[in-house]
């Protein structure tokens, strides 16, 4: 049985949503804002060191970001890490937003809260491609648990 | 045109790109990437507007009025490119559009007529993609071996080490004039020597060497010189393959297609004279007289010049990037240009950058396409500063305070 570190979930998609744009609003200035989101990569939970392998690299990224999705529950628990402090903070930005959710709430989500905490700005073109490509790679992991339910019944 | 020179001035110079004038996020904008495309001169954008404006048609094929002018400006860009470069004859240029087409078709036609299997390409471990793909496909294709001349730690590479490496065997050696990594300028009219000794010809990829001193193909002796025009405060999509005369008429085209013809019959074509064998299709035509501009921009103050102010920047920066705590310098190898890789201690080099950008200040961070390069020195990638010559001391005292300022985000 391979390690999974379930993300703890006190709070729906859309109150996390709100949550993160609240946070964030507290910050006037860019610096302050970096600060937090690298402070939050940094509590990441541990990335498994037998996913850090190619084969759970994510592409699309610029810097290495690993990546990993299992059904626990029925719940679908996403684990990822970047070598880049920026990109994991973004990934524990995503993680409270995504992780711990059915397939059905993750492919319902309305993603606005990245648009609203000021980040969106200073988001290189590149980098928010990175972001896209982590997003997908969540949705597309809550559909292929959906297909496969299908396939089940 | 050489009594005529306007004297460099870098805050001058600074006034002749509009781009440098904006602000990035309420900062005044240091640019710090023109290894990886520069800038250009309100010059170059004039002249590729006025071509449109007044000149455009295609070139080579109407008789009309505008295709003539068309032709004639775009053929006047080649000779300004030959006579940049020292070039014997303006159709040892061939426009292509960019090192990276050029360094292809070497490798396509010269490579595929060839070389043969046993045979031996030559390359080194500071190579762009550009210049390691195109001869890996070769060997691919031809069954010979691709081998690899290796850097120092201090990411120098001597005549030593090419002597260690060129055989009898060797068909090409290929490799960079400036690494866009480390900024070490090798050593190219002894290596020239050395190949042409082993009966080898030279492929070199001019990118970053074009733009930072004075080019004499003739006096390098050097068989092929490749550049783009984007590094070279030119426009994109247009770029140099040089080759020596003797050389590329016994080459085969590398593309087929209008305008590299002499006759066409279902049985048999037979090829236009150079260079419009290798210039198959509508050229890049504002693009090249886009990059004759910008020949004609730097010649206005001397490359020699330029060249001089840069270093300045470089060993100012060096020395002031030395000096900060938990950075390391990639590539210190004596008498680099103005390339700057760094990492930090404290922070990825993508997280570097994007910190730096919020005070308008521009590098690169990544593998800078050149991946075997970033494992030999057991990196995933670097911060990369990289000089043009609008670049000052004071661009450089702005990347020192931000880097700063990433130390305290990070620490």
């Amino acid at each position: 049985m391979s390690t999974v570190n379930v993300f703890d979930q006190k709070f729906s998609i859309d109150e996390e949503q709100k949550n993160l744009i609240e946070e964030f609003s507290f910050f006037d200035d860019w610096t302050e804002r970096y600060e937090y989101l690298i402070d939050l990569g940094r509590r990441l939970p541990e990335f498994p060191s037998e996913y850090q392998v190619d084969e759970f690299k994510l592409k699309g990224c610029q810097s290495q970001v690993w990546f990993t999705g299992q059904n626990v529950e029925g719940k679908l628990v996403f684990q990822a890490i970047s070598d880049a402090a920026i990109v994991s903070g973004l990934i524990a930005l995503l993680m409270r937003v995504f992780s711990n959710r059915t397939a059905e709430e993750i492919l319902s989500v309305d993603l606005k809260f990245l648009d609203e905490i000021g980040l969106d700005t200073h988001l290189s073109p590149t980098r928010k491609n990175g972001l896209n490509s982590m997003i997908q790679a969540i949705r597309n992991r809550a559909q292929n648990d959906i297909k496969r339910e299908a396939t089940q019944v | 045109m050489k009594d005529s020179k306007k004297t460099f001035d870098p805050n001058q110079v600074q006034e002749d790109f509009p781009i440098l004038g904006q602000s990035v996020r309420g900062k005044r904008l240091v640019y710090l990437d023109s290894a990886g495309s520069a800038q250009k001169p309100a010059q170059v954008i004039n002249a590729v507007s006025e071509v449109y404006e007044q000149e455009y048609a295609n070139v080579h094929r109407g008789l009309h009025y505008l295709s003539e002018q068309a032709s004639s400006r775009y053929e006047n860009a080649r000779s300004k490119v030959a006579s940049f470069i020292n070039a014997e004859k303006d159709h040892e240029v061939i426009f292509t559009k960019g090192t990276t087409e050029a360094i292809n078709l070497v490798a396509n036609s010269y490579g595929r007529d060839n070389v043969k299997p046993g045979d031996e390409i030559v390359i080194t471990h500071a190579e762009h993609h550009s210049n390691i793909i195109p001869w890996q496909l070769l060997r691919d294709q031809v069954g010979c071996e691709l081998k690899v001349v290796p850097v120092d730690d201090d990411g120098g590479i001597t005549i030593e080490d090419f002597k260690r490496v060129v055989t009898d065997r060797t068909k090409i050696v290929a490799f960079c004039h400036v690494s866009n990594v480390l900024g070490t300028v090798l050593p190219v009219k002894e290596i020239n020597s050395l190949a042409h000794a082993h009966g080898a010809i030279t492929v070199i990829d001019g990118a970053q060497g074009i733009v930072h001193m004075p080019i004499d193909v003739q006096d390098l002796d050097v068989d092929f010189y490749a550049f783009g025009g984007h590094k070279l405060y030119g426009p994109s999509g247009i770029g140099v393959l040089y080759g020596k005369e003797k050389i590329l008429e016994l080459m085969s085209p590398y593309q087929g297609g209008g305008g590299m013809i002499n006759t066409v019959s279902f049985e048999k074509t037979t090829w236009a004279d150079l260079p419009d064998k290798f210039e198959a299709g509508t050229p890049p035509i504002a693009q090249a007289i886009g990059l004759g501009e910008a020949i004609d921009y730097i010649n206005s103050y001397g490359i020699e010049a330029i060249g001089d102010h840069e270093l300045d920047v470089l060993n100012y920066a060096m020395q002031k990037l030395a000096s900060i705590e938990g950075l390391k310098l990639i590539g210190t190898a004596p008498g680099k240009v103005s390339v700057i890789s760094f990492t930090m201690d404290c922070a990825h080099p993508h997280d570097i950058a994007t910190i730096i950008d919020q005070n308008g200040v521009a590098v690169r961070a990544g593998h800078h396409c050149a991946q075997p390069l970033m494992e030999r020195f057991d990196l995933p990638s670097t911060a990369r500063a990289s000089l043009g010559l609008y670049n000052t001391r004071e661009d450089i005292d702005l990347l020192a305070e931000s880097l700063e300022k990433v130390q305290e985000i990070f620490k």
